[in-house]
């Protein structure tokens, strides 16, 4: 090894400077950071700190009062989202993005069967070739340890464990760059959750994802992100590697957030 | 470049004292001004009693915890890299390729089966899975811990098991720093004379260490140069 395998990549997103009011109330402050390919951060804080808030102005749904967002975009480069064209950025999202939500029926179309939620985002890049989505379909249920002989069941049939892995096939079969999760096992059991944790981290290791993910759960932090943003009242209060945030807190709320953990 | 005789780990002037804002803002100094080197072959033991911040030392030479002034510069890819400073990314970086730490307990990721967590610091080093399941096996046996436990994960083993998977984790790659916060204490005479025995080797191998033993055993069979941390006692 020498010294220039240490040359930092060139940024995977920008963020700088961000704000939204919702009127005169801050949903989120003047957050700015960066981050580089395969790399997780983790949002954490409590209800109403400004995580979701933050997730959905990055994730191009939410409008920020102010700031930049810029994506190493697969098409125009390096851009500001919110300068593309609606068009431009819908296609942006759609190709480069993947986005998990807590909820799997808010991120699966419920009336469709599991393979053909799954295939979808294959046709939406343009894939017509039937045979080889299906195949990538398969190959996709098994990677998520799904029952390749139910393809063609509908989501509602499938416990919710089994819908959220549904979900993170279909965000992750057509190579995304960047994928958002909003609280990824927020809604599941406890034995469930682990299952779906230790899976997630798999893929996000064999495909070296960068990865944006909020959870208000120290523990699923702790898991899953290389290096956390802590927010509270919108703004955020400490950042760094996940285990320092976590076992050295700086911050009186960190230290709060960190000290209210139950231990089992 | 390196040079054999350039220090790997080098910390200047390193203070840490913890505030506690939530315990009215309690502010408690463990130490300050604090000096060290060690080079290749070197095992270093931090000394002194329970409490003199003998773990709080390793942990901020590690970037887990953020010394309150100070550098901890790491020899990492032939130049220094203040891991104070680094970013995390970086501190990443180097505890993948050259910064390892063998802690008392092992944090346990539910449902990994032993053998893949062993492999793992392997293949996150660019291993052929193949060559990194045959040396993790071989580790594993080394350790002696029962072939019957390796498809298990190491949630229900018992607290010495579980720290032969943390050893075996650790040692599994040559990294060239170690940091060592206590690796024998729940282990039974036989497989601390295993430990001590990897310990020796990595040591010959030219790696650098720095430890903390409460076994004087141990301590006496690795140590080259016990390091009293109490001189370094900051003022409360």
């Amino acid at each position: 090894m020498n010294a220039m395998s240490r040359v930092e990549p060139a940024p995977l997103l920008k963020v700088d400077g961000l704000s939204k009011w919702y009127g005169h109330i801050p949903g989120c402050m003047d957050v700015s950071f960066e981050m580089r390919p395969g790399e997780v951060l983790g949002i954490v804080g409590e209800s109403g700190s400004g995580k979701t808030t933050l997730l959905n102005c990055l994730s191009g749904r939410l409008p920020p009062s102010s700031g930049r967002i810029e994506f190493d975009t697969r098409r125009f480069g390096l851009r500001d989202i919110y300068t593309l064209s609606e068009p431009d950025r819908r296609r942006m999202q759609r190709e480069d993005w993947g986005f998990v939500h807590q909820n799997p029926r808010d991120g699966l179309r419920m009336r469709v069967s599991g393979g053909a939620n799954v295939a979808e985002p294959l046709m939406n890049m343009g894939q017509r070739h039937y045979g080889a989505m299906r195949q990538a379909t398969l190959d996709w249920l098994s990677r998520v340890e799904l029952d390749t002989a139910r393809i063609d069941d509908k989501p509602r049939n499938f416990s919710g464990g089994m819908q959220q892995r549904i979900q993170v096939a279909r965000n992750l079969i057509h190579g995304p760059k960047l994928v958002f999760m909003d609280e990824p096992t927020g809604g599941l059991d406890v034995s469930v959750q682990a299952r779906l944790l230790d899976l997630l981290r798999e893929l996000v290791r064999d495909l070296d994802l960068a990865v944006i993910i909020v959870t208000h759960d120290m523990a699923v932090a702790r898991l899953m992100a290389d290096r956390l943003l802590v927010m509270r009242r919108g703004q955020v209060v400490e950042t760094g590697l996940t285990d320092q945030v976590l076992d050295d807190p700086q911050h009186a709320y960190t230290q709060l957030l960190v000290s209210s953990v139950l231990q089992i | 470049m390196s040079s054999p005789s350039q220090p790997l780990i080098v910390v200047e002037d390193l203070s840490k004292t913890f505030v506690l804002h939530n315990a009215d803002s309690a502010v408690i100094p463990v130490f300050s001004q604090l000096r060290m080197e060690v080079s290749a072959g070197e095992c270093l033991v931090l000394s002194g009693d329970s409490g003199v911040g003998k773990s709080t030392l390793m942990r901020s030479i590690y970037g887990n915890y953020s010394p309150t002034t100070g550098s901890v510069r790491v020899l990492h890819d032939g130049e220094y890299v203040d891991i104070t400073e680094a970013s995390p990314h970086t501190i990443l970086d180097i505890r993948r390729r050259t910064l390892g730490y063998v802690s008392q307990f092992l944090r346990v990721i539910p449902r990994i089966s032993t053998l893949r967590l062993v492999m793992e610091p392997l293949l996150e080093n660019g291993v052929d899975p193949a060559e990194a399941e045959a040396r993790a096996a071989k580790m594993l046996s080394a350790l002696r811990l029962p072939e019957a436990h390796w498809r298990l994960p190491p949630a229900t083993f018992s607290g010495g098991e579980q720290q032969r998977v943390n050893i075996a984790r650790s040692f599994i790659r040559q990294y060239p720093v170690l940091l060592l916060d206590e690796p024998t204490a729940s282990l039974d005479a036989e497989n601390r004379a295993i430990v001590v025995d990897l310990i020796q080797e990595a040591l010959d191998g030219g790696a650098a260490m720095i430890g903390i033993f409460h076994d004087l055993d141990v301590r006496d069979a690795v140590a080259t140069r016990l390091f009293p941390v109490a001189e370094f006692k900051a003022a409360a």
